[in-house]
C-alpha cells in the first residue's frame, strides 16, 4: 500500500497531482496581483510609455519625402550634389510626376513645410510648384484636345485604359457601394506602361479621395503628359482595342513637326527659378531616407552637409547654450531650495505639533495658490516699479534712477522658482527630520559634544535622505519647467523646455521638439544614474 | 404600464423630432468655435455668435479659448482622426499654415461666402486679403506701438516716427517688443537706412539679417520681450516701459476705457488678418453647420458690427462705410481703427510669403542673439 503511494505523484486532496495543483494556485493570485495593478498598469502605458515611444520615434521618423516623392527618391539615388551640375531630365519627369499627385492630394505643401526646416525657401517652391505643374501638362492636353475633343472626356479615356471587366464592374457602381478597383487594359498597360500608371493613379484618388466615378470625371494632365511620353516611343499601329482610332491619331499628331513639346526642366524652370539651383535636390537627396539623425544634429547645434555633419554657423547655436544654462540654473534652484528648506523643516521637525501645524499650513499654503498667480505676483514685487525697488528706494539705498533689474533676467527666474519649488523640498525633508530621534543628539551632548559636532556628526548624517529626496524632486521638475522662465525669463532666464514649446506650439518642427524632448529625458536619466553611483538611491526617503 | 406607454411614446416623439430637426437642416445643432478670448471673443459672440443662435432655433455653440495653439492643437487631433473643433479663429499666416498641413478646408469665396448688399461677389468685396485658399478673413488688426504721454521728456514732441524706438537719447526709457524677429526686425532695418520697398529683399540676404539684428543690439539692453499680448499695455500702464509694440486693439482698451495715459504712435505700423477657417475632415452635418455659420458670420453688416465692440478694422470693403460707435462708451470707432486714413500713412502688410519661408531660419539667428 505504501508502495502504491511512492509510485505516483503527490496528489492534493481533490486528486490532481500537488505539483499542478501549486502552480495553478500561484498562477491565480499573480493573475489576481496583476488584476489589482491592470488599472494603474494601463494607465501609466496609455499616458507615459505611449508617449514617450512616441516622441522617440518622432525624432528619428522621416517617411514623408519617401512617402510624397517616391520616384524623385530613387531617381536622385546616383545624383552628385557636389558637382555642382542639377540633376538630369529623368530626375524633373519623377519630380514633376510625383508632385503632380502630391498637389492633388495636397500633400506637396507638407513636404515643403518639412524641407523648409532644413532650407529656407522650400516652403513657397513647393506651394507655387503645386499650382504650377498644370502648366506643363496642359501644353500636351490643350494639343490632344484639338485633335479631338474625345481627349477632354472622361469616358473615352475610360475605355480607352480600362479593362473589360472593369469597365463593366465601375458601370455598376453606385454611390455608397465599395468602388471596384482599376485594373488597366493588357493591351494598354504593355503599350502605354507610363499613361497606364497615371490613369490607374487618377482612377486611384477619384475613387478613394473623392468617391467619385472615373468613368465620370475627365483624366487630369498628367495622364496626357504621359500619353505623350508613351505616344512619343511606342508603335500603335498595331493596337486593335477600344478607341483605337482616337489613339493612332493622337500618334500620329505627336509624330508630326507641328507638335509642340516641353523638356521637363523647362517646365520647371518656368515655374521657379529656384529648381535650377542644385541646392534643393541635394537637400531631397539628403532627407531621402525613412530614419533621419537630422534632428537630433539640429538639436545639438549641428546640421547634415555633404561633407558629413557639422557644426552651425556660430549664430545660429542655441541649443547647446540652453541645455548647460537649464542645468546650471537647475542645479542654483536646487541648491537655494537646500538652503532655505532646510532651516525651516528642522524647526517644523522640532516644534510641538500644534504650532508646527501652523507653520506647516504656512509652508502649504502658497502650494495651493495658482501657479501662474504666484508667478505674477513676483513680477509685481520685482520688477522696476516694483513693490522692493519701491522700498529701496524709499529708504534711499538706490537711486531713483537706477533701480534694480530683477526681473526677466535669471535673478528673477531662479527666485520665483525657488519659491514655486520649496515645498517639494520641504515635505520630503521635514518627514525625514521627524524620524530622527531627538535622543541621539541628546546622547551625543551628554558626551561631551560641542553643538556644531552634534549637528554635523549626528543629526545631518541622518537627515541626509530627505536632502536627496527633495534634491531629486526639485533638480528634475526644475529641469522641464515651462510656464515660469516663459513669464519671468526674459532672454536669459529661458530654458530649454521653452524652445521645446516653441517648436510644437509655433514652428510645428515637432521631430527637433522630440529630439530636444529625448535629450533632455537622457540627460536626467543619466543625472540620475550618476547620483544612484555617488549618493546611493537607496538613500533617498520620502518618509519614515 | 400607462405610464411606460406615455414615456415610450414621448420618447418615440422626441427622437422623431430631432431626426426631423436634423433631416430639415442636414446640419449639426451645436458648435465649438474656438478663439482668442478676451475682449476679442466677446465682440465675436455679441456681433456673430448671439445673432446667429436667436435666428436658429435650437443650436447651441461653445467657446474654445485656444486659438494661439490651434495649428498645433489641429493637428494633434487631424493625427488622433477626431477633430472636435468646427470653426476656428486664426492669424492668417496660422491660416496659410494650416492650408499647407491640409489642416484647413479650402473654401469657395463665391459659393461659401454671402456677396456684398450692393451685389459685389465677396471675391471682390475682400479683395487682396483672401491670402489663401482656406482662409475666411474677418478683421484687420495692426500691431504698433503705445508711449506714456507723461513720460515723454520736456522740450519734446511726442514719438510720431518709427525710429523714436532706436532713439534712446531723445526718448529714454525701456521698450517692450514682442518676442520674435516678424515687425522687429523690418522696424530696424526701416530705422537703418534701408527702404521701405528693400526691407524684403534686404532681410533675405544673411548681412540684412546681420544688419537687423545690429540695429535692434543698440537697444537691446532696454527692451522687455513680450509673448502675450496683454504684456504691453501692463507694463506701460505700470511705467516699466516708456513705449512698446503691441496690438492695437489691446491699446485701445488700455486707453479709451482704462484711461491710462498712453498714446499711439501709428506710424509703420503692421497690418495683419484675422479671420476663421473650417478644419479639414468634419462630418456632412457639422461641416453644413459650420460652413452657415461662417456665411452668417462674415457678411457685410455682420462685420461691421463687430467694431462697435473692438477697434479693428472689418475685412470687407463694403462693411467700412457703416463703422459707427463704441457699443457702450458711444464714441466714434474709426479715428481707431488702423484703417483709418489719419493713421494709415505709413503702414506695411504683414509679408506672408516671405515668413512662411524665412520664419524658421530667421527665428533660429534671432532666438540665438537674444541668448546672448
Amino acid at each position: 500500500m505504501s508502495d502504491a503511494t511512492n509510485s505516483g505523484p503527490v496528489l492534493s486532496a481533490d486528486g490532481t497531482p500537488l505539483k499542478r495543483s501549486l502552480a495553478r494556485a500561484l498562477r491565480r493570485q499573480k493573475m489576481r496581483a496583476l488584476m489589482l495593478i491592470a488599472p494603474l498598469l494601463i494607465f501609466v502605458l496609455v499616458t507615459f510609455i505611449l508617449p514617450i515611444a512616441d516622441m522617440l520615434w518622432r525624432s528619428v521618423e522621416n517617411q514623408i519625402v519617401t512617402n510624397t516623392m517616391p520616384r524623385t527618391v530613387v531617381a536622385l539615388a546616383d545624383y552628385d550634389g557636389a558637382s555642382g551640375e542639377l540633376p538630369g531630365e529623368a530626375t524633373f519627369e519623377a519630380a514633376y510626376y510625383d508632385l503632380y499627385i502630391a498637389a492633388e492630394r495636397k500633400l506637396h505643401t507638407r513636404l515643403g513645410s518639412r524641407l523648409n526646416y532644413e532650407q529656407t525657401g522650400a516652403s513657397s517652391l513647393f506651394r507655387k510648384s503645386g499650382r504650377g505643374l498644370d502648366d506643363i501638362g496642359e501644353v500636351y492636353m490643350d494639343q490632344f484636345e484639338d485633335l479631338d475633343k474625345n481627349w477632354d472626356e472622361a469616358e473615352p479615356w475610360a475605355e480607352l485604359m480600362g479593362d473589360p471587366a472593369w469597365l463593366e464592374a465601375q458601370g455598376k457602381w453606385q454611390k455608397g457601394q465599395t468602388q471596384p478597383t482599376f485594373k488597366a487594359s493588357g493591351a494598354i498597360k504593355e503599350l502605354l506602361p507610363r499613361t497606364a500608371e497615371q490613369y490607374a493613379l487618377f482612377a486611384e484618388f477619384q475613387q478613394v479621395d473623392k468617391d467619385k466615378s472615373p468613368l465620370r470625371e475627365e483624366p487630369w494632365s498628367a495622364v496626357h503628359t504621359a500619353l505623350y511620353q508613351d505616344l512619343a516611343e511606342a508603335d500603335v499601329s498595331g493596337y486593335t482595342g477600344p478607341q483605337a482610332d482616337l489613339l493612332k491619331a493622337a500618334d500620329a499628331l505627336v509624330a508630326s513637326p507641328d507638335f509642340e513639346t516641353v523638356t521637363f526642366k523647362a517646365g520647371f524652370e518656368e515655374i521657379d527659378e529656384d529648381w535650377m539651383d542644385p541646392e534643393i535636390w541635394v537637400t531631397i537627396q539628403t532627407y531621402s531616407p525613412e530614419l533621419t539623425n537630422g534632428y537630433f544634429l539640429n538639436a545639438v547645434d549641428m546640421q547634415k552637409s555633404p561633407d558629413g555633419a557639422e557644426f552651425r554657423d556660430e549664430r545660429e547655436r542655441i541649443y547647446g547654450l540652453l541645455f548647460k544654462r537649464t542645468i546650471f540654473m537647475s542645479m542654483v534652484i536646487t541648491i537655494s531650495c537646500i538652503l532655505l528648506a532646510y532651516p525651516v523643516s528642522y524647526l517644523l521637525s522640532n516644534l510641538p505639533a500644534r504650532s508646527a501645524n501652523l507653520l506647516m499650513i504656512l509652508v502649504l499654503l502658497p502650494f495651493w495658490t495658482s501657479l501662474l498667480v504666484r508667478t505674477s505676483a513676483w513680477k509685481v514685487m520685482l520688477q522696476q516699479q516694483g513693490v522692493i525697488n519701491d522700498i529701496l528706494v524709499w529708504i534711499g539705498m538706490v537711486a531713483d534712477d537706477s533701480r534694480l533689474t530683477m526681473i526677466n533676467n535669471q535673478f528673477g527666474t531662479i527666485v520665483a522658482m525657488t519659491h514655486i519649488l520649496l515645498p517639494f523640498m520641504i515635505l520630503p525633508m521635514y518627514s525625514v527630520m521627524s524620524t530622527i530621534p531627538p535622543s541621539y543628539t541628546r546622547a551625543a551632548k551628554s558626551l561631551g559634544a560641542t553643538n556644531w559636532t552634534t549637528f554635523w556628526r549626528v543629526y545631518f548624517p541622518q537627515s541626509v535622505p530627505g536632502i536627496g529626496a527633495g534634491s531629486i524632486l526639485v533638480f528634475i521638475l526644475s529641469i522641464g519647467y515651462y510656464i515660469t522662465p516663459e513669464i519671468v525669463g526674459g532672454t536669459t532666464g529661458t530654458f530649454i523646455s521653452n524652445r521645446i514649446a516653441y517648436h510644437i506650439s509655433s514652428s510645428l518642427n515637432w521631430g527637433l521638439a522630440a529630439a530636444l524632448g529625448t535629450i533632455l529625458l537622457a540627460v536626467v536619466l543619466l543625472l540620475y544614474w550618476a547620483y544612484d553611483r555617488i549618493v546611493g538611491i537607496d538613500n533617498v526617503k520620502l518618509g519614515g | 404600464m400607462k405610464l411606460t406607454k406615455t414615456l415610450m411614446a414621448t420618447t418615440a416623439l422626441t427622437v422623431a423630432a430631432a431626426a426631423a430637426h436634423a433631416d430639415g437642416h442636414g446640419m449639426a445643432d451645436s458648435m465649438t468655435l474656438v478663439s482668442w478670448g478676451g475682449a476679442y471673443q466677446s465682440s465675436q459672440q455679441k456681433a456673430y455668435v448671439e445673432p446667429y443662435l436667436a435666428m436658429n432655433d435650437g443650436v447651441s455653440s461653445t467657446w474654445d479659448e485656444s486659438s494661439a495653439e490651434a495649428v498645433a492643437k489641429l493637428r494633434a487631433m487631424n493625427e488622433a482622426g477626431n477633430v472636435t473643433w468646427d470653426v476656428v479663429d486664426v492669424v492668417a499666416a496660422d491660416a496659410i499654415r494650416l492650408c499647407d498641413e491640409g489642416l484647413a478646408l479650402e473654401i469657395d469665396p463665391d459659393s461659401d461666402l454671402a456677396a456684398a448688399p450692393d451685389g459685389t461677389s465677396a471675391e471682390d468685396d475682400f479683395g487682396d486679403l483672401l491670402v489663401s485658399d482656406c482662409f475666411i478673413p474677418q478683421i484687420v488688426y495692426s500691431t504698433t506701438f503705445g508711449y506714456r504721454t507723461d513720460l515723454v521728456p520736456e522740450g519734446v514732441d511726442a514719438p510720431s516716427d518709427i525710429c523714436s524706438v532706436f532713439d534712446l537719447e531723445t526718448y529714454p526709457g525701456k521698450r517692450a517688443l514682442e518676442k520674435r524677429p516678424i515687425n522687429n526686425m523690418e522696424w530696424a532695418l526701416l530705422c537703418d537706412g534701408v527702404a521701405k520697398e528693400d526691407v524684403y529683399d534686404v532681410l533675405e540676404t544673411d548681412e540684412g539679417q546681420d544688419q537687423a539684428l545690429a540695429k535692434l543690439g543698440t537697444i537691446k539692453d532696454s527692451v522687455v520681450w513680450w509673448s502675450a499680448g496683454a504684456d504691453t499695455p501692463q507694463l506701460l500702464a505700470d511705467g516699466e516701459v516708456f513705449m512698446g509694440s503691441t496690438y492695437n486693439g489691446r491699446l485701445f482698451s488700455a486707453i479709451v476705457e482704462q484711461n491710462q495715459p498712453i498714446g499711439m504712435m501709428w506710424d509703420a505700423q503692421v497690418f495683419d488678418l484675422d479671420g476663421w477657417i473650417i478644419p479639414a475632415g468634419l462630418s456632412d452635418d457639422r461641416l453644413a453647420r459650420a460652413k452657415d455659420f461662417v456665411k452668417f458670420a462674415t457678411d457685410t453688416q455682420r462685420l461691421a458690427d463687430q467694431s462697435k465692440y473692438i477697434s479693428y478694422g472689418p475685412a470687407r470693403a463694403s462693411s467700412a462705410p457703416m463703422v459707427g460707435q463704441h457699443a457702450e462708451l458711444g464714441i466714434d470707432m474709426a479715428p481707431h481703427m488702423p484703417t483709418d486714413p489719419a493713421n494709415a500713412a505709413n503702414t506695411f502688410l504683414y509679408n506672408y510669403e516671405f515668413w512662411a519661408d524665412y520664419r524658421d531660419d530667421i527665428d533660429a539667428k534671432f532666438q540665438a542673439w537674444l541668448a546672448q
